[in-house]
């Protein structure tokens, strides 16, 4: 039998060299052996895709892309479909999870200076992706077609009018009528469902080849091909498999615990993840009365309302994404990693991400001219990170980059360490309880931890000089 | 392959100039692939003319109908309204509606044919919301200059009772007003306006 499975194995191999795929891609694909928890976000983000192409061909099983039945064939599935309201949210909950992981690997990029030669081409094809990714999850957003939907789709749509001479016609030729109506909904399932997940997937297998060309970063930022032993392998890489293809396992579990307590316990995230107004079927005459987008483009939407006029309200918005392609240009620091960049990257990076959520936060509340004018500020911290950084990265005093990856210690490393933290923090009394024993028991100690929060701060701050 | 004693610029003509017909022929080939795009025939003989009864329309209210699928505003102003239009001037963008979208029937100091009764697309110059209709004098979130008018939740432009956009808002013109004509005192039609017919 076993020899059967051999020579018909071997039939295929013979004609179609998956082994070796699997060899380049998977078991002798050396990435660095110090990936850290934020090495997590890149696989998660595959799962997630994985996740919403199976969920999102069952819903299009019921799905009814008409202006006059899309809305009740979502209640279908959420009501009469056996099990509908799971894949429903499983695809909803799917598309914020999405931004999380892929807004957290993005970060990673930054953080770790990813995106530094000679890894530009992966950062740009990454960026490719988000770009295509806002696509799909905006033409998607459409097809409920509730008032979220239709009014979310009618102000992004009139974006394009207001480039000039082209603007008009562009928005009727991208609706495909005077007004959001049933062609508009068609044609966006037909790029939501086929066209841009197409270029997603096409985009997503460039970045993976392109990343397995030059090899992964890490958070040292260290060339692990600088140093191999005699086979030619990085002395400081691991294969792929099974080393981190298990460990991103672990990530998997991790994060199925978070997305499958959203799924069950709150669905629409308190209205972030499926916004309140949704629930009502779009309705042409009257816009709601507070319209938001859904979180993950609150910080753009944000910058968009901040400027005071129609153009530049949409070349600002338009800027702050492609602005982030340009980051490898930008970027003139010497060495890639964080951990040994100068005290104001450090801070330009802080502040970067304060100004990140803070927009996102305002872009979900009322344009009261008091919130104007806090985005108005944050806008400009959030440009400020990017068109100062040539300056302030040329500026700035690096550490020198150690020519090999350093060990971090492990958690069980250090316990002790974070027990003598709370033996500091606690004091022990003895007491006697109701029943008349004496107990000893662990009661917070003031002083104690007045010291410790002093020594963490003054860590933080040494790290950031 | 062998390129011994062969003419290499005959093959570079020959490679250039079907890339050329083949660029020109995709490019032919993508025209119906993007008209198809276009707002198709039906859609585009949809836009008719729509009349309403305003005869019911008491001073001060706001009615609300549907023209192409858009939403256009009816308002009986009362001469209170039109008083405060007045004094708006300094704070509008385009006071006198020379960059705004009206016919020249509506081009005047209260943007419609009769002073009272005002019509306008309802959505808004800057993103296409629909602004709300506030005509309370100094609400706590628009602030005491507030005169009345329509206030767009999503970007927070402002326009006073003639569909007149603030100055420093997003919004870049004055609301659109449509087309429209009276047929009776108490009847009109929008969609079409006098100098059609007389024409």
């Amino acid at each position: 039998m076993n020899k059967h499975i051999t020579a018909c194995g071997n039939w295929i191999l013979d004609r179609l060299a998956v082994d070796k795929v699997w060899n380049q891609h998977m078991a002798q694909y050396y990435a660095p052996k110090n990936f850290n928890f934020w090495y997590f976000f890149g696989s998660l983000a595959l799962l997630v895709l994985v996740n919403q192409i199976a969920t999102g061909i069952f819903l299009t099983m019921n799905y009814k892309p008409d202006a006059k039945l899309a809305f009740d064939s979502v209640e279908y599935i959420m009501r009469d479909v056996p099990w509908g309201w799971l894949i429903r949210y499983m695809h909803s909950t799917g598309a914020s999870a999405f931004f999380i992981v892929v807004y957290l690997h993005m970060f990673r990029g930054i953080m770790y200076g990813s995106f530094k030669k000679p890894r530009e081409l992966i950062w740009i094809f990454g960026m490719l992706i988000f770009f295509a990714l806002m696509a799909e999850a905006f033409t998607g957003y459409l097809l409920p077609w509730g008032q979220m939907s239709y009014w979310g789709a009618q102000v992004i749509i009139s974006l394009f009018s207001a480039i000039p001479v082209i603007g008009d016609d562009l928005s009727l030729w991208i609706r495909g009528d005077f007004v959001i109506a049933d062609a508009t909904l068609n044609r966006f399932f037909a790029f939501h469902v086929i066209a841009v997940p197409l270029v997603i997937l096409f985009l997503v297998f460039m970045h993976i080849v392109a990343l397995h060309e030059v090899g992964s970063n890490n958070p040292d930022g260290v060339e692990i091909k600088k140093t191999k032993d005699a086979q030619g392998i990085p002395l400081d890489g691991i294969p792929f498999h099974p080393y981190y293809s298990v460990k991103d396992i672990v990530g998997v579990g991790v994060f199925l615990f978070f997305f499958a307590t959203v799924i069950f316990y709150m669905p629409d995230m308190g209205g972030y993840f499926l916004e309140h107004d949704n629930f009502v079927p779009a309705d042409p005459l009257k816009t709601p009365e507070h319209i938001a987008p859904v979180w993950y483009f609150t910080p753009y939407y944000a910058i968009l309302r901040a400027v005071p006029d129609k153009f530049a309200g949409v070349i600002a918005m338009g800027g702050s994404i492609f602005v982030l392609f340009l980051l490898p240009w930008l970027d003139r620091s010497p060495v890639k990693s964080i951990r040994y960049r100068g005290g104001i990257y450090k801070k330009a990076l802080f502040l970067f991400v304060i100004s990140f959520l803070a927009l996102g936060y305002l872009g979900t509340q009322p344009a009261t001219s008091g919130a104007i004018i806090v985005t108005r500020i944050f806008t400009v911290m959030y440009f400020a990170f990017f068109l100062l950084m040539p300056i302030y990265t040329r500026w700035e005093k690096a550490k020198p980059e150690p020519t090999r990856v350093t060990e971090q210690p492990s958690i069980e490393e250090r316990i002790p360490a974070m027990m003598e933290t709370l033996g500091e923090m606690t004091v022990k009394k003895s007491m006697t309880n109701a029943k008349g024993d004496t107990v000893v028991k662990l009661r917070p100690n003031p002083a104690g931890m007045g010291s410790v929060l002093i020594r963490f701060l003054k860590k933080i701050k040494a790290s950031l000089d | 392959m062998n390129n011994e004693g062969v003419d290499t610029s005959k093959r570079q003509f020959l490679t250039s100039a079907l890339t050329v017909v083949g660029a020109v022929g995709t490019g032919y080939l993508a025209v119906p692939f993007l008209s198809q795009m276009q707002p198709s025939s039906k859609a585009m003989a949809a836009g008719a003319p729509v009349e309403v009864d305003i005869s019911k329309l008491e001073s001060g209210q706001l009615l609300r109908v549907a023209w192409r699928g858009k939403p256009v505003w009816i308002l009986n102003r009362p001469p209170r309204m039109l008083k405060i239009l007045e004094g708006m001037d300094s704070q509008l963008q385009d006071a006198s509606s020379n960059e705004s979208i009206q016919p020249e029937i509506s081009k005047n100091a209260t943007r419609s044919i009769k002073p009272e009764i005002f019509i306008a697309v309802g959505l808004c110059t800057h993103l296409g919301c629909s602004p709300t209709f506030r005509p309370e004098i100094a609400p706590p979130d628009l602030g005491d200059d507030w005169e009345g008018g329509f206030f767009c939740p999503c970007h927070g432009s402002k326009f006073d009772l003639a569909g007149r956009v603030y100055k420093s808002v997003p919004a870049p013109t004055n609301l659109d007003v449509p087309p429209y004509r009276y047929i009776t005192e108490t009847q009109i039609i929008i969609g079409e306006d006098t100098a059609e017919e007389s024409a």
